[in-house]
């Protein structure tokens, strides 16, 4: 006996409101689909992607230089036809000189990418979220929403609160405190799931499949992710139209990894810049590196696992971009590193010592990762090297309790602080 | 056993349009074989060309991904949820 296909509740809809998305293709058999609220090929179920005319003219250096400094001075890397109407001012991120980490990490230069002051949400899930949005209501999706380790959430909430969007955020149950206040407070639908990420995301894809949401990283993945390339065009514009020779990121659902070398490519493809395609090195907690795991043992099949780690914002045991990821690592001559729970913490207080960025516990993973390449030789002395910081510290300060000494309490007395500090003073 | 198998609007399509299905079995592998021997276009979505679980989708049982069980010989009970998912969403 057999059940049909419940037809599914479409959201409410409007009509088009933002940009034409592009069309799409599988990333896999290179089908083609019209532009839809779909990330799976209909054909081998691989992801699908963008379509982009390579007859459409594009810009020089001079003329995206002279635009407004956000991801859309970026436009014609975008999954649009038109221009994007909502998120407009998210993107240009600093990227910041760090001699200090140079010299720890034995290179040349090392430069700290700052999406941890990202507009509006503090992360680089800005970014996705950006593209999603103008992808959302370009279809005309009158509801959006996410399957989030936290990042995304606040991203996603905030975002969808400007444009007057509707948003069902869907968390697992146990996420940092900042991170559930950093969504709530933006009223969204935001639910909190018993379970870990990997739960999450499953729920998710059933729901995109039957109420017809806008669910960014489900069924508008295809055209989030691309948003992920801005980090990329934004290191070379602001090396001066040059490619670093390794790149350091963390490592989630992997598409960032993927993301970033499509950009510099298509960055080379367009004659913006030279050079070989940086070295991308993977960043993950060791308690939760499958993707780690995979660059190391080598092959195509991912093992996934239950997360056990306190850098929740990577924190995904299924990662669906895994397979991806290794693959980018693997054709730029890359590595990857996993790093302990002690090491984490260590590197978010040495970047913040070194450079003045305070980064949530991903950034950590990617600074003691950093740090794990160094020492087992994979970078070298001639690098100038990147480290993408993906979120904010003041997110995640429970990673850092215990970690920092207590401050000294004092009475407001000239004589307890010369107590303190003694002659010095 | 009697187990219910849940497909998403992508593969139903490939199965008459049937999203539930109902099946029997003693193993996960041998209800992916009843189903499709009912439905053989579903058969190269869901194992792949040795015979065990294909990349782009993942199973579960009940609540647990089967790669956390025994994949394909994982043995199913009565009224058991087996639910395909497709694989490539998150992040």
């Amino acid at each position: 006996m057999t059940t049909v296909l419940d037809p599914p509740s479409p959201a409410p809809s409007a009509t088009r409101t933002g940009p034409r998305p592009l069309s799409l293709a599988c990333k896999l058999c290179h089908a083609r689909h019209p532009a839809s609220a779909s990330a799976t090929c209909e054909e081998c179920l691989g992801p699908l992607e963008p379509v982009y005319d390579s007859a459409r003219p594009l810009p020089t250096a001079a003329t995206i230089a002279a635009r407004a400094p956000s991801l859309w001075r970026y436009r014609e890397w975008l999954p649009f036809l038109d221009d994007a109407v909502v998120s407009l001012d998210s993107g240009f991120t600093p990227l910041i000189d760090a001699p200090a980490l140079a010299r720890r990490l034995g290179v040349a230069r090392v430069w700290v990418k700052n999406d941890a002051v990202s507009h509006p949400s503090l992360s680089f899930k800005d970014r996705v979220v950006a593209s999603a949005l103008n992808a959302a209501l370009g279809l005309g999706l009158g509801t959006v929403g996410c399957a989030s380790t936290g990042n995304l959430a606040n991203a996603l909430a905030a975002q969808a609160a400007r444009a007057r969007l509707p948003a069902w955020i869907f968390i697992p149950h146990d996420l940092e405190l900042g991170k559930v206040v950093g969504t709530a407070v933006y009223n969204p639908r935001l639910v909190r799931v018993r379970g870990n990420y990997d739960d999450v995301n499953r729920l998710c894809s059933q729901a995109a499949d039957r109420y017809g949401w806008g669910l960014v990283n489900i069924n508008l993945r295809g055209y989030y992710g691309e948003g992920s390339k801005t980090m990329a065009f934004e290191i070379a514009e602001q090396l001066g139209w040059r490619l670093p020779t390794a790149v350091v990121a963390p490592m989630a659902g992997g598409s960032l990894l993927t993301k970033l070398e499509k950009g510099f490519r298509e960055f080379g493809e367009a004659g913006l810049v030279s050079g070989e395609t940086p070295r991308l090195y993977g960043a993950q907690a060791s308690g939760c590196a499958p993707i780690v795991d995979l660059v190391e043992r080598g092959g195509e099949t991912l093992v996934p696992v239950v997360p056990s780690t306190i850098a929740r914002s990577i924190a995904i045991g299924n990662p669906a971009d895994g397979r991806f990821a290794a693959g980018a690592i693997r054709r730029t001559g890359g590595w990857a590193a996993g790093v302990s729970e002690a090491a984490l913490v260590a590197g978010i207080k040495l970047l913040a010592e070194t450079t003045g960025v305070f980064t949530e516990t991903a950034g950590g993973v990617t600074m003691a990762a950093a740090l794990a390449l160094a020492d087992g030789g994979r970078l070298r002395p001639e690098d100038e090297l990147v480290l993408c910081i993906t979120g904010n510290g003041l997110k995640t300060v429970e990673a850092l309790q215990g970690a920092l000494p207590e401050a000294p309490l004092i009475g407001p007395r000239i004589r307890e602080l010369e107590a303190l500090y003694g002659r010095d003073l | 056993m009697a187990v219910t198998f849940s497909l998403p609007t992508v593969l139903a399509r490939l199965a008459d349009g049937q999203a539930t299905i109902e099946s029997t079995g003693t193993t996960l592998g041998d209800v992916v074989a009843e189903i499709t021997g009912r439905y053989p276009r579903l058969a190269p979505r869901l194992r792949d060309e040795t015979g065990g679980p294909y990349p782009f989708v993942t199973y579960y049982l009940n609540d647990e991904d089967i790669r956390f069980r025994n994949g394909f010989a994982t043995p199913v009970g009565e009224g058991d949820e087996i639910t395909v998912v497709a694989a490539i969403a998150g992040g």
